[in-house]
């Protein structure tokens, strides 16, 4: 970034606005081991000038113990002590950038076979993928697993790097043969829109500006392709969906909804709908710290005050009333476990889909991808950096959009109940059909009754074939009054009912 | 329609995440240091929960060693805003003589900072912490989560984060673990400046140039509040022309030559700035990694 030499204060003013208003586009990096991608990002933010120089000192100082080049731009980008010792990257980092042009954050993902999981966070809020082939190994199972992650999870910009090409003497050859593979491989995947490009991550080939060692290249240099590739997502142009995240009720007088816009835009006065009550009113007002604006778009965090006074909760989707979202409790979705245990199939998980939280259970494991083959496999199990078909039942119903038409209603995370851990990523598919499975519950089913007898927690159900279970002995013992909710946590999960 | 801008979408991103934090967790606190950050933090906040009050207190750590106009800046702003402040400060460390010349860097820093916010995060009961850090400000912060799970002792262990996928946070965690959130994870020093231009943001005045009394040592400029610390032979302040680029405890915060006295003049120095943002902090210095470090011990 060099200093603006701006002669006037007008001209000042002008520099600021447009620093102020440009836009934003997040990109993340795949890679194996060993292609030089913490090189390729170290060099984009050296060459683009976004590296200060104290930065530059401490991996100055830092590489003298280590067999790279003058200056290692790996160690730029791998922040912990044990990557920056072993020459590795473990974790998805994140970077930032900004040009004239356009501000740039960068989910930094590791190669490594085991951290395949990592591509996955970093692509789930990315708008393109920056895919590294080495010039000298051409396309590897790893690079088909990348194209196959960035298209699953909905980018539709994927730019293929080939870099290392000062190690094949430049040759045009060796990059069209591998833009040749790897468009062959795309062809399975048509929202993907590719750019090839050839680098040299290390000597800065078309990384900034384009080399003079490839004049048989005519495209865009990757810095040029990332200020110039279209960011203004499907979100706007899709229809109005806005999860509940609050109810704001500052006082008597004033009842509001907070949340984000997901898709599409609101207008004072439209019709809605809640969702799962499938209730319907209008938008009263849109309401904001700065004003309250008539109309609000895609991405904006407001709160909506709507004419109605009905009942609406963290955890609701408020969508246009003319587009409607599905509404299921039995859904069909793509899992990438995330996991060290793996999943286990009838094993109950916090299920997290926008604002809401239910249980869900695991019911069945349609198949798995063979992620190099793309082969539908049965599996009996699904093991970390595993991708399958599955079917879940939430205790309640789920309203959501399928993940590859929208990609807010149709992600969810499953938590582990008792690790805490977020243990796998869910992408919606559909509804399932309605299954035997379905699960009594405490608020919805008069096919639960619970009762304190003689100071014990009785809870039975009527269901055909019911069952009933309590705490204690049949005699009926005493809850102790820190144990209770425990004791009624246990029975519940016993009795497989929900709380809800 | 056109895309929101790279503000109003970092903006937009911030309030989502303040909202999940009051939505879900049980007692949270906004950990304020009264930096440009915090403000930000501050004003974010205000907007997340708008028309309703900011739901949970500000916690600030004071080592004794903040200058005067930070704490003034405190006072007046969170009692203009109507937010209720709580101070922590660990006085027996002071007691007993804590300070970065009589102590150490480190142990100095142990005791002021990190013991003094796992004590005031316990003493109040917190849950989640909500912090101003930036993933721009140093190489292990960008590893770190939205969401950033400690465990018992308050511990970081980068290398056993849980996945954060799409917007969709994890805020599950057992009785003494406890998050620290950021809801500015992403923005940059930059980012942090434009929004305190577009937004009209109070800061405390040490981030604008003026002539300060400074003693002179080589490129470190470093303001002489606390008498402990100790002059060359015949050493003597100048009137510097000068400013903070952040701020901590002003002991350990040298100041840069600048004539930056607006925000737009400090936008402008920094688009054209060739040092990061920490330089002037002689705490990140001490050993290579030691941020991270100061991270799994509990250090924010």
């Amino acid at each position: 970034m060099a200093a603006p030499a701006l002669a006037t204060q007008d001209a000042f003013e002008e520099f600021l606005e447009r620093e102020r208003t440009k836009d934003l586009l997040r990109f993340t990096t795949a890679g194996s081991v060993d292609d030089g991608k913490s090189t390729l990002i170290g060099r984009l933010l050296y060459d683009s000038r976004n590296v200060y120089e104290d930065q530059l000192e401490s991996v100055t100082k830092a590489s003298l113990g280590r067999n790279a080049g003058v200056i290692d731009f790996s160690l730029l980008t791998d922040g912990l002590r044990a990557e920056r010792e072993q020459g590795i990257t473990i974790d998805v980092a994140h970077r930032y950038f900004s040009t004239p042009r356009r501000k740039f954050i960068i989910a930094d993902t590791p190669g490594h076979e085991q951290y395949t999981r990592n591509m996955v966070t970093g692509a789930s809020t990315a708008s393109l993928a920056i895919v590294l082939v080495d010039a000298r190994k051409g396309l590897l199972p790893q690079s088909r697993r990348h194209a196959y992650i960035a298209a699953l999870l909905g980018l539709r910009h994927l730019v293929v790097a080939v870099n290392k090409m000062d190690l094949v003497g430049y040759d045009a050859a060796v990059f069209r043969q591998i833009e040749e593979d790897f468009r062959a491989f795309l062809r399975e995947f048509p929202s993907i829109h590719p750019y090839f490009i050839p680098v040299s991550a290390l000597c800065g080939d078309n990384v900034v500006a384009r080399s003079s060692n490839m004049p048989w290249f005519e495209g865009l240099s990757l810095l040029d392709y990332l200020e110039q590739v279209p960011v203004a997502g499907r979100t706007h142009a899709a229809a109005f969906r806005f999860p509940v995240q609050r109810v704001v009720r500052p006082d008597r007088d004033f009842r509001g909804y907070a949340g984000t816009v997901a898709s599409g835009r609101v207008r004072v006065g439209d019709a809605i709908t809640v969702f799962p009550s499938c209730k319907r009113t209008t938008v009263t007002a849109i309401i904001t710290f700065n004003g309250n604006p008539k109309e609000a778009q895609a991405g904006e965090a407001i709160t909506l005050a709507l004419s109605d006074d009905l009942d609406i909760t963290r955890g609701d989707l408020i969508a246009s009333a003319a587009n409607s979202p599905t509404t299921a409790s039995s859904i069909r979705a793509t899992l990438v476990w995330l996991d060290e245990a793996p999943a286990e199939l009838n094993r109950r998980y916090r299920l997290k889909h926008m604002a809401r939280q239910e249980w869900t259970e695991l019911k069945a494991i349609d198949y798995r991808i063979n992620i190099n083959t793309l082969a539908r496999e049965s599996a009996p199990a699904l093991e970390m950096n595993g991708i399958g078909a599955v079917r879940l039942e939430a205790a309640r119903p789920l309203t959501f959009d399928p993940y590859a038409q929208h990609r807010t209603t149709g992600s969810f995370v499953l938590i582990d109940p008792v690790t805490n851990a977020t243990v796998a990523a869910g992408l919606v598919q559909g509804p399932a059909e309605e299954s035997s499975f379905a699960r009594p519950s405490l608020r919805t089913a008069n096919a639960i009754n619970w009762q304190i007898q003689n100071g014990a927690l009785v809870i039975s159900t009527t269901r055909p074939g019911g069952f009933s279970a309590r705490n204690g002995n049949s005699s009926g013992s005493a809850i102790t009054d820190e144990g209770t909710l425990q004791t009624f946590h246990a029975l519940l999960e016993k009795l497989g009912v929900s709380l809800f | 329609m056109t895309a929101l801008s790279h503000l109003r979408q970092l903006e937009a991103e911030s309030i989502h995440i303040f909202r999940e934090v009051a939505a879900e967790c049980q007692k949270p606190v906004l950990l304020y240091s009264i930096g440009k950050d915090s403000s930000v933090l501050l004003r974010l906040a205000q907007k997340a929960f708008y028309p309703g009050p900011i739901p949970f207190p500000l916690l600030h750590i004071d080592t004794g060693y903040k200058f005067r106009e930070m704490i003034e800046f405190r006072d007046r702003y969170t009692a203009e805003l109507g937010l209720k402040l709580i101070v922590h400060t660990n006085h027996a460390a002071l007691n007993g003589g804590a300070n970065p010349f009589a102590w150490g860097i480190q142990r100095c820093c142990g005791a002021l900072k990190t013991t003094a916010l796992l004590d005031g995060l316990r003493a109040g009961g917190f849950d989640a912490a909500i912090g101003g850090a930036r993933r721009d400000e140093e190489r292990s912060r960008a590893k770190e989560r939205v969401f950033s799970f400690r465990n018992e002792r308050g511990q970081w262990d980068p290398r056993n984060q849980r996945p954060e996928l799409w917007n969709i946070f994890n805020t599950h965690i057992r009785p003494g673990e406890s998050l620290r959130v950021f809801p500015l994870s992403n923005w940059t020093e930059l980012d942090v400046w434009q929004y305190i231009h577009a937004e009209n943001i109070p800061v405390v005045p040490l981030y604008f140039a003026k002539l300060r009394p400074m003693l002179v040592r080589g490129d470190t400029l470093l303001p002489l509040e606390q008498p402990f610390i100790p002059r060359l032979p015949g050493e003597q302040t100048q009137l510097v022309k000068c400013r903070m680029r952040s701020l901590g405890c002003s002991p350990c915060t040298g100041a840069i030559r600048s004539d930056a006295d607006t925000v737009p003049r400090i936008i402008e120095e920094l688009i054209g700035m060739r040092r990061s943002e920490r330089q002037n902090r002689v705490i990140d210095h001490d050993q290579d990694g030691s941020m991270e470090i100061k991270k799994q011990e509990g250090y924010f």
